[in-house]
Formats: structure tokens, sequence, C-alpha cells
């Protein structure tokens, strides 16, 4: 149902446009309101952005540690179109610059992601919920919500900007500064992006969804862009906020004239935002739901939960197909680079496999897929815990419905999905790759009991105490830190062991282990039981 | 004095559907209005365009002598506002939603404060997740009444609260009133609104079909009169105005428009009154008389109702 002004009004004509005085009175309560709600977090963000960029030079320091090691590496990057896709062009040979290449662009996408939450959540979820109504009804400008929104994310991004370059000052200050700045200038950029979708759409998930895929458009920009030259210098790359990142240079001969393209999109998209806002009602937007049918089908709590978390399995298995293309795409060229360079062989290794190193470098990235799969499941999972808090599965468990049967819905979703989300990916990948589908298959199934245990965890978790749930985020984010940087930074094997990830036959490449597939297997469904047992058992929850 | 509200031909339509239809309101300054109609009647559309949330297509509307839309911000540090649903942050605590609305309105009295949250039994401590719903109303009511505001609008402000809560949001009102303020009450509860509104306007399909004090909406309508007689009646049915008779030896029930009231009295002294009650037409008479066609319609009203919401 849209409101979108379009002809002038006709008679007594109410004000201009963007018009009414004193638009931005209240920013500054606004601004405080949005810095309290996020008190938790944004630090929580701020500290895993700035810890991956930190924790880097060290680890490079040991797998690049001398000079051989790194011109070694020059000259595979310059060769390898496969590499430099996955992270950019190398500028400059210092523990810096390295640095720089190796999180940089990853860097700023998580920055862009946590901008984009907070543009979303401060702006279109606000009116979603109805809460800006009431507050739109105190003396607070039409333009305030917007902008303190766009402040908090201006100050978590400075923050995280001041942080990257406080820590790497060690580098190069001059270098540690332009990183910095680059991080915080793509979160900008996507948090003034978001601001302009956030117009666009009624509701707060579809706003950041759109967000997300913009982001990720960006960023294969950016691979593509650089898989085809090797300074960063094709179109591609410069079309995207996240080639800009590279295009600074960080530690090599930076190029501080590309902070004027940041702020240049930053001051568009934000002059953007502000004329789409004026023109639009407090609630409405400018692309409207459409309305659903008269007559429901929908019968049974099944049903419901596959129709409520129906828009986010397309949305994973559209990305895991995507990814896996573009995975499968680079394999060929990732064997010639780690070819000759002993380390990256070495680390690659370490990531996925033994022998050859195609299916090594498939393997490591059929266990990236698993590892953000492990994402889905528990987001999947946790919306057991999201209808319920929200009051939403009270009155559904109020009918004939029993607990399991509720909690049985959610989660045949949730397994299932990461099943099929798994086996897009076996077909994207061989897709790209071009031959080996049975083994890809395999290999993205096998990752499925570790996948799976993760997301019986959140059940069990969930099962024992709603308070307990969003737990299951820490431990699914702690097995991706430990498979991301674990390999790197040659983590003990008891602390690598924590991750059910780590204990799974390393596929293609290796025998298929049985033993730790079943082991797995079964201690999901022990936790799955565990959890819906306690479900059964422990009180609803009533706020 | 400028009036406190006056809308006159106010229209509003999203997409095909008519919110707002040439509405017309006029609240006087320190006066409880009171504010009526179905759902999706357009009340919450018409509220909006005056909080200058929405901005109306066509025709005028002034509060407490300002442009709703132009001068917003200003206005709103003269009103306070409570919707019929309030939404709360969940980590924030219901004391300091209460203070975020007093700062965003300009002050609050902190005695004020701390007296309604007594008379409400509210537990500010609580964080929003963990409030039932008459309890975020009160968070919300406890922030409008202990605002220093000329003008309160409120949108079915009680839903939710239970009965006693009912009686205290009352005598707020009311005290409201005697401080010289103005209230704006849209609301369901009838007996809420006969008893604290002094004027009241209903709407129907966004426009205003009847306004005025309550006495002067019932001199409109019809009143029922039994009595029982000494003898039997004589003539009654003949004379104007006179509906719904029903004779049953000496007793007899009817209803008549109450502007020929007069008449029907003498006719029934005439044959002996033993005894009689009369019975003016209560509000939600009042209310259904106007509705009575809409219920044909109540599809549309329904659609109207899903804009608003």
């Amino acid at each position: 149902m849209t409101a979108v002004t379009t002809a002038p009004p006709a008679s007594p004509a109410p004000a201009r446009r963007t018009g009414g005085r004193g638009h931005l009175a209240g920013t500054g309560p606004l601004l405080r309101l949005a810095l309290r709600r996020d008190r938790v977090i944004v630090p929580v963000w701020l500290v895993v952005i700035a810890m991956m960029v930190l924790s880097m030079p060290n680890t490079l320091k040991e797998v690049y540690g001398t000079t051989a090691q790194r011109a070694d590496l020059m000259d595979s990057l310059a060769t390898n179109a496969s590499l430099r896709a996955l992270y950019g062009p190398v500028f400059d040979q210092s523990f810096g610059g390295l640095t720089a290449w190796r999180v940089g662009a990853f860097a700023g996408v998580f920055a862009a992601v946590m901008s984009l939450v907070i543009v979303v959540r401060h702006t279109r979820e606000e009116e979603e919920t109805g809460r800006q109504e009431m507050i739109s009804s105190a003396m607070v400008g039409r333009r305030a919500p917007l902008t303190s929104a766009l402040l908090t994310a201006l100050v978590a991004n400075a923050l995280l900007g001041l942080l990257v370059a406080a820590g790497l000052a060690g580098e190069g200050g001059a270098g540690a500064l332009a990183l910095g700045l680059g991080i915080a200038g793509v979160g900008m950029v996507f948090a003034t992006m978001a601001a302009i979708v956030a117009q666009f759409t009624e509701s707060a998930r579809l706003a950041k969804g759109l967000t997300s895929a913009l982001l990720g458009a960006a960023f294969v920009l950016r691979a593509a862009g650089d898989s085809a030259t090797a300074d960063g210098s094709s179109l591609l790359t410069w079309l995207s906020p996240v080639g800009w990142l590279e295009n600074m240079r960080s530690f090599g001969a930076e190029r501080w004239w590309v902070l004027l393209l940041f702020a240049g999109a930053i001051a568009v998209q934000t002059i953007g935002a502000y004329e789409l806002a004026g023109r639009r009602d407090v609630g409405m937007s400018f692309l409207p739901s459409r309305p659903g049918p008269a007559h429901g089908r929908l019968g049974t709590a099944g049903a419901l939960a596959w129709r409520l978390q129906r828009g986010a399995v397309i949305g994973w298995s559209l990305g895991f197909l995507a990814a896996g293309i573009v995975f499968g795409g680079l394999t060929e060229g990732a064997t010639d680079l780690v070819g000759d360079n002993e380390n990256t062989r070495e680390i690659i290794g370490r990531m996925g496999g033994q022998t050859g190193l195609t299916d090594a470098f498939l393997a490591a990235m059929v266990g990236i897929l698993g590892m953000v799969g492990a994402l889905y499941i528990v987001a999947s999972v946790l919306r057991l815990h999201g209808e319920e808090t929200s009051q939403r599965a009270e009155p559904v468990l109020a009918n004939a419905v029993g607990r399991l049967r509720w909690a049985a819905g959610h989660l045949a979703v949730a397994f299932a999905g990461a099943t099929l989300i798994m086996l897009l990916a076996a077909c994207g990948l061989s897709l790209g790759y071009g031959h080996d589908f049975g083994p890809i298959v395999g290999a993205c199934l096998v990752q499925l009991p570790a996948i799976w245990l993760l997301g019986s965890l959140a059940v069990l978790l969930h099962g024992v105490s709603p308070q307990l749930a969003v737990g299951a985020w820490g431990v699914a984010g702690l097995a991706l830190l430990i498979g991301w940087i674990g390999p790197a930074l040659d983590l003990p094997q008891p602390l690598m062991n924590l991750s059910p990830f780590s204990h799974l036959p390393k596929l293609p490449g290796q025998d298929l282990a049985w033993s730790p597939v079943l082991l797995l297997t079964g201690v999901a469904v022990a936790l799955t039981a565990a959890g819906l047992a306690g479900l059964r058992r422990r009180d609803l929850a009533t706020g | 004095m400028t009036k406190a509200i006056t809308v006159s031909g106010l229209h509003k339509s999203f997409g095909r559907t008519h919110a707002l239809d040439g509405l017309d309101l006029d609240v006087e300054r320190g006066e409880v209005h009171g504010f009526l109609g179905p759902n999706g009647a357009g009340k919450s559309t018409a509220i909006r365009v005056l909080l200058g949330l929405l901005r109306a297509d066509s025709g005028a509307a002034q509060l407490l002598g300002k442009d709703p839309w132009h001068d917003a911000v200003e206005l709103h540090g003269r009103l306070a506002y409570v919707p019929g649903d309030v939404t709360l942050w969940r980590n924030l605590s219901g004391g300091e939603v209460i203070d975020l609305y007093g700062r965003l309105r300009g002050g609050l009295d902190k005695d004020r404060r701390a007296e309604l949250i007594e008379r409400f039994e509210l537990d500010p401590t609580k964080k929003g997740r963990a409030y039932s719903k008459g309890n975020r109303q009160k968070v919300a009511l406890v922030a409008a009444f202990a605002s220093d505001v000329e003008l309160l609008i409120l949108d079915e402000p009680t839903s939710g609260l239970d009965p006693l809560m009912e009686e205290v949001f009352q005598s707020c009102v009311v005290r409201a009133r005697e401080e010289g303020r103005t209230v704006l009450l849209s609301s369901h509860i009838l007996s809420e609104v006969e008893t604290l509104c002094d004027r009241v306007s209903i709407i129907r399909k966004g426009s205003t079909v009847e306004s005025g004090s309550l006495a002067d909406m019932r001199h409109l309508t019809r009143t029922s009169v039994r009595a029982e007689l000494a003898a039997a009646p004589n003539g009654i049915g003949r004379l104007p105005g006179v509906h719904d008779l029903e004779i049953e030896g000496h007793r007899v029930a009817l209803q008549v428009d109450t502007d020929k009231l007069d008449a029907v009295l003498r006719a029934l002294t005439e044959s002996g009154v033993r005894s009689l009650t009369s019975t003016p037409p209560t509000l939600e008479e009042l209310f259904l008389r106007h509705y009575q066609d809409d219920v044909a319609t109540a599809g549309a009203g329904q659609a109207a109702e899903a804009m608003t919401r």
C-alpha cells in the first residue's frame, strides 16, 4: 500500500516536499537511544573485525617469513587469476601490505554488513514495528531518524577505522591509516546504500537482504576485475566499493585520492536517501507489499514453518549455487598457483587435503561452504526461538499442535534445508569446475554431519532454556573462526578439535572415513533428541 | 483564541482506498473530545495526519493554530501521543523509555512521573520484552500524562488495561481537563467516552457523520419510554414521532423522537401514570444507528482498516 506523493496536492497545499521546520530536531537523543540499544552488538562487531585484521601480521610472519617466500607469493599472484579473485592483488611485500591484501576485502565486507544492519535496524525496522510512529509524535524532525541511524553507523565505522589504524601503526602509519579509512569507507558506502534501500521496502528483513545482495555483487565485481588484471586496474574493480579499498594501495604507494570516491559515493547516496525519505509517509515504502490471498491453504504447523522460512531457504540456495560456481571456476587456476610455492601448498594442505592440489583446493572450498552452511542451520533452528520470544508461537501452540510437531516443522526446514544448500553448492562447484560431479557431491554431503551437529546444538540450547539459545551463534562463530584462521595459525590439534569440521575427512582427496561421519551424525541426533525433550518439559518463554 | 484542532475537507488515499474522504473535525481548547468510528473508519489515519506523519492529499488541518505538517516539530513539543498498540525496545527498561519520550517532548514533570508510576502500578525497571500489553500501554500513558503539554492525542489508549487501571486513566483525563489541557480521545469503549467527553465526533468511511455534545446528539434521536397507566392509552399511536409502539393492556412501550417527547408525556398523563421509565439513547445506540449501514459493507471497512494498521 503505497503513499508516495506523485502529483502536488491540490487546494490548500500542505507545505513543501521535504518541508517542515527543525527537521533535524531530536537527532541527539535519537543517536543516544541508538547507541544505547547497540551497546553490546556494535562493540562485538568491532572487536571481531578488528581482531581479524590485527591478528594477520603475526600469521603472515609465520607463513611468509623470508623475503624469498614473499617474492614467491608475488610471482604466483602475478600469474594466478584465481587467487587474485579471492583476495585481490598485493601492492607491497611488507607485512602491512600483505595484511591489507589478505584481509582487506573481507574486513570491508564485514564492516559493510555491520553498517547495513545498523542502518536498517534504526530506520525501517523502527517503522515496521510501529515504534517510529510514537517517536515521531514527539519533537523529532523528519530527518532525525535517518540522521541518527547514519551517525550511529558513522560512529561504529570511525571506531573500526581507528582500531585498525592504531593497531597496525607498527607496520607503517600511513598504510594503517589508509587501510582503516578504506574499511570504514566501505562500511559507510553500504550504510548509506542501506538507507536508500530501506526507503523501498516495507520489511526490515527484505531491506537487509537486498542490501546484502548488492554487497555480494560488489564483491563479485571486484573478484572478476582482479582475476582479469594483476594490479586492480580493471573497470570492474573500479565499479565496486570493495575494489576501491584495495586500490587505496595501503602500505604501498597509498593513493589518497581514492578516498574521494568513497566520500562522493557516501555523499550522493546520503542525499538520495534524504530525498526519498522526504517524499514518503512514515511507515510507507516505494515498493508496496502485494496483498496476500483472501483464503489460505496453510493447514499444519509444518506448512507454516515452511512458509515462514521459504524466502530464506531460497536466498541461501541461490547464494550457495552461485558461490559453488565461482569457486568451481577458480579451481583450475588454483593449481598453477600453488604449484611452485611450498608454503601456500602447505597452507592449502593444512586447510583442506593432502594429495592433489585440485582436490585440496576443492576440499578447502567445500570446507568453507560447509562452515557458512552452519550459519544457515543455526539461523533456521533459531527461528523457533524467534517465534517463541515474539509470542507468535503461543497462539499456534494453543491450537491442537503439540510442541514437538511445532518444532519438527522448523527443524525439518533447518536440517533438510542444510542438505539442500550443500547439494546446490556441489552442483555449482562441479558446474564451475566442469567435471567430478560424483566426488564433489559426496564431499559436500560429508560436511552435513558437522553442520547438523551445530544445528542440533542450537536445538539443545533452545530446548534447555530460551535464554541460552543465542549461544548457538557463539558456538557456530567459534567453529567458523577455528576453521578460518586455525590452519594459518597452526593451532594445536586439541583446539582445532573443538570444531566439528576438524573431524571430517577432507574430501575430495582423502579416503572417506566413515567413523567420524557416523559419530557426528549420532551426536547430532542425540543432541536434537535431548533438546526436544527439554522443549517438552520447560516453560514457554513468556517475554 | 484559536481552536485546538480544526480539520476541514481532509482527503487521504492509499492507492485506490480512500482512507479519509472529506473529514471535518473541530476541537475546542480545554475540552475532552471523543473521536468515534468503526474499525477502518479512518480515525488512525486522521490522527497520523494531525501528527504530521502522513501528508494529506487535500484539505486543511490546523493544530493549536499551526500546520501539522510544516510545524510538526514545534507542535510535537506541545502535544503528547499515545498509540493503541505500544511497541517497546527489547533491551530498554520502561523507565528509560518514559524518560526518552519526556526528553523528546522537551521535558517531563519528575514528581508527576513518580506519582503516575505509583498510580498505574508500573514497574519501570523491567525490560521492554518483559511487559504485557497492558503494561506497555501504561509506559506510554505515564510518559504522556507526565509531560507538560497542551494537547493529548490518545488513540484507543486503554486497550489492554484492567478496569482498575481504566479508572486511573479516567481520573488522569479529568485532571488534564481541569488543568486546561485539550484531549482528543479515540476509543471503542463507549462508557469511557460517555463519562469523559464533552463533545463527540463520529466518523464513518473517512468523513464526519455527526458532531456535537452528547446532549445535542441525544436530542436528535429517540428516547425509549415505558409506562404503566391507570387506563388504556388513548390515541398515542397517532402522535407524530412515535415508533415501535407496543400496547399490552394498561402497559405501553414506545420509542419517540426526543424532540416530540413532550406531547407523548402529556398524552400519557391524560390516562393517569402509575409508573414511568424513560431512557435517553445511550451512546451505543447513537453509534449503532450510524453504523447500521456499515454492516452491509463491512468488507470495505476491513480493507480500509488494513490500510491504517
